[in-house]
């Protein structure tokens, strides 16, 4: 796609969107910047407090610990979603009223709130009212997520699996949707094994939106509040308190301005990096597709 | 090898997926249908006693069925508004090259990777400032702060399949560019404006943190108003239950009418 056309006009397109964006993103984000160097006593008196926030935050547990569970999460939900959800759409049907059926139930849980998604869950778990709660017990495995570590932990992992492995499959099956067939008869011709197929054409094939897939999941995931925080408030104790959770209580629990816009910063710096990382591997992938 | 075998597996494995998918659903629906007293005494797969009282309450009491008339109203205002002026900056990164149209692109993209929960209190001090706290366009603002980047996305990845020659054609017989933005290119991308809506829908629909956050009474969504519910009236678990499927109707609704353009649109990848 080498045939466009230089012209700086084009910035009269692109202007309503930039203030619209610029309203929404630079002038809070500015605020942040100056809370992140400032100290109050209140009475929204500051004074110039330098790099301090920053110093103490790096030197400080809460932030690394939070950092560490927040990673453990993603890693973990990365291993299962992404496998899972690639196995999925190979299991999808290609063409019908059952297509058309898969396609929707699966894009449910998509649409469902994200507080609603922590509700279904909360009530769910539960061990007097909740299906998954009161099997558990019934079988007599001592599950308690308001409590127990691996009980919270295994409880938001699921549910996280539950609620965006379809997200993963469809992509995965949009991927699979452009494979032609001719590509498939050839294997055929070539008696290729079902490993190989699933090796050497639908995985390439597969491959730019997977990587989408798992660049969404990982900043998704890496800023998710709403579903741990209405299942487990954060708990038992701090262990399912992730970087958005801990955030959320430090600036507007305990309204400490200066360290939370410091954590903030912080925070979305680590996003961006990843994110420009996957970023730059995948449009540098388009541009050796589109040399093809 | 017949090729009855993997399809009967593949069956197998779609039907597991999607029961897993669907148990927790079916049971959020089989208690909005029951009664308290049932809820907590008894534990049945089926209400045994049907009521439907749960979603009585809730649709003729204005504090609750005021939720749902208030996230619709500022889900729809954001999705016009991102369309809107997500429209000509997706022509302008499909067709043109301009001084830092790269950067300018990948910047936007960022925003779509921030997280909501450093945008919380900057927005509510912002919006307080200039007087938008509690009203349905702050919280529509403050959704195209994900919105818009996510719409140029999609639609400029739309816009890239449709040929330069139609622009050129279009201008040669004399159309001004709105004029053939409006009647010719627009019927063209209707399907990527389609698709690039249902996601704008779909990320202002499921947020709570920041509509939360920058509503208390006239603009407050219906999932804020299930959070407070909880805390503040006890456990009533079937008014709640039913609060929940409530939610997940209007997105199986527009799940419905786009379901042939779902697929192109995770095609694109622009998500």
């Amino acid at each position: 796609m080498n045939d466009k056309t230089v012209n700086q006009k084009a910035w009269l397109l692109v202007l309503p969107v930039l203030a619209l964006v610029a309203f929404s993103a630079v002038i809070p984000l500015m605020t942040v910047v100056n809370y992140s160097v400032q100290d109050t006593f209140g009475n929204n008196q500051f004074f110039p407090a330098g790099l301090e926030w920053f110093e103490e935050l790096l030197a400080s547990d809460r932030m690394w610990n939070a950092l560490g569970r927040q990673v453990a999460f993603s890693a973990i939900i990365l291993a299962i979603e992404v496998p899972l959800g690639v196995f999925i759409a190979l299991n999808m049907p290609k063409r019908g009223a059952w297509a058309s059926v898969c396609l929707v139930l699966m894009s449910l849980p998509l649409l469902i709130p994200w507080n609603v998604v922590g509700t279904i869950w909360q009530i769910f778990g539960r061990v007097d009212i909740g299906l998954l709660g009161a099997t558990l017990a019934e079988l007599g495995i001592d599950y308690n997520y308001t409590q127990d570590f691996y009980a919270a932990w295994a409880t938001v992992i699921v549910m996280d699996v539950w609620h965006w492995t379809s997200l993963v499959a469809l992509l995965g099956y949009a991927g699979l949707q452009s494979i032609p067939d001719a590509y498939y008869q050839a294997a055929k011709i070539d008696q290729a094994s079902r490993w190989a197929v699933f090796r050497y054409i639908e995985l390439p094939k597969m491959s730019g939106v997977l990587m989408i897939a798992i660049l969404l999941r990982f900043m998704d995931s890496f800023m998710i509040y709403t579903e741990p925080f209405v299942v487990t408030g954060g708990g038992p104790g701090n262990d399912t308190t992730f970087l958005s959770i801990d955030l959320v209580k430090m600036a507007l629990g305990q309204f400490d301005l200066g360290p939370a816009a410091a954590f903030s910063l912080m925070y979305f710096l680590v996003i961006l990096l990843v994110s420009w990382v996957f970023y730059t591997v995948m449009t540098t992938m388009d541009a050796r597709e589109g040399r093809k | 090898m017949s090729r009855a075998r993997p399809r009967i597996g593949s069956a197998v494995v779609m039907t597991l997926y999607l029961l897993f998918l669907m148990l927790p659903i079916y049971w959020l629906t089989n208690m909005s249908l029951k009664t308290n007293a049932e809820i907590l005494s008894t534990f049945t797969l089926w209400p045994n006693d049907l009521t439907f009282a749960n979603y009585r309450t809730i649709l003729t009491d204005p504090s609750w069925y005021m939720g749902y008339v208030n996230s619709l109203i500022y889900v729809v205002m954001n999705t016009v508004i991102s369309i809107a002026a997500a429209l000509p900056a997706a022509y302008a990164f499909s067709r043109y090259r301009f001084l830092g149209d790269k950067h300018l692109f990948f910047w936007l993209l960022t925003n779509r990777m921030a997280p909501p929960a450093v945008f919380a209190l900057p927005f509510f001090q912002l919006y307080s400032s200039v007087g938008l706290f509690d009203t349905h366009i702050a919280v529509a603002l403050a959704h195209c702060l994900f919105n818009v980047p996510l719409a140029v996305w999609i639609l400029e990845g739309f816009m890239r399949g449709v040929p330069k020659e139609i622009d050129e054609t279009a201008y040669i017989d004399g159309y001004s560019f709105g004029r053939f933005f409006l009647r010719i290119f627009m019927p063209l991308i209707a399907s990527g404006i389609g698709v690039a809506a249902f996601f704008c829908f779909m990320f202002s629909w499921v947020e709570l943190l920041l509509s939360r956050t920058l509503t208390s009474v006239d603009a407050k969504p219906i999932a804020a108003t299930m959070t407070r519910t909880v805390s503040a009236s006890g456990l009533d678990w079937g008014v709640l239950a039913a609060a929940g499927v409530l939610t997940i109707l209007p997105g199986a609704l527009v799940i419905w009418f786009v379901r042939n353009y779902i697929a192109k649109g995770f095609a694109l990848g622009r998500v």
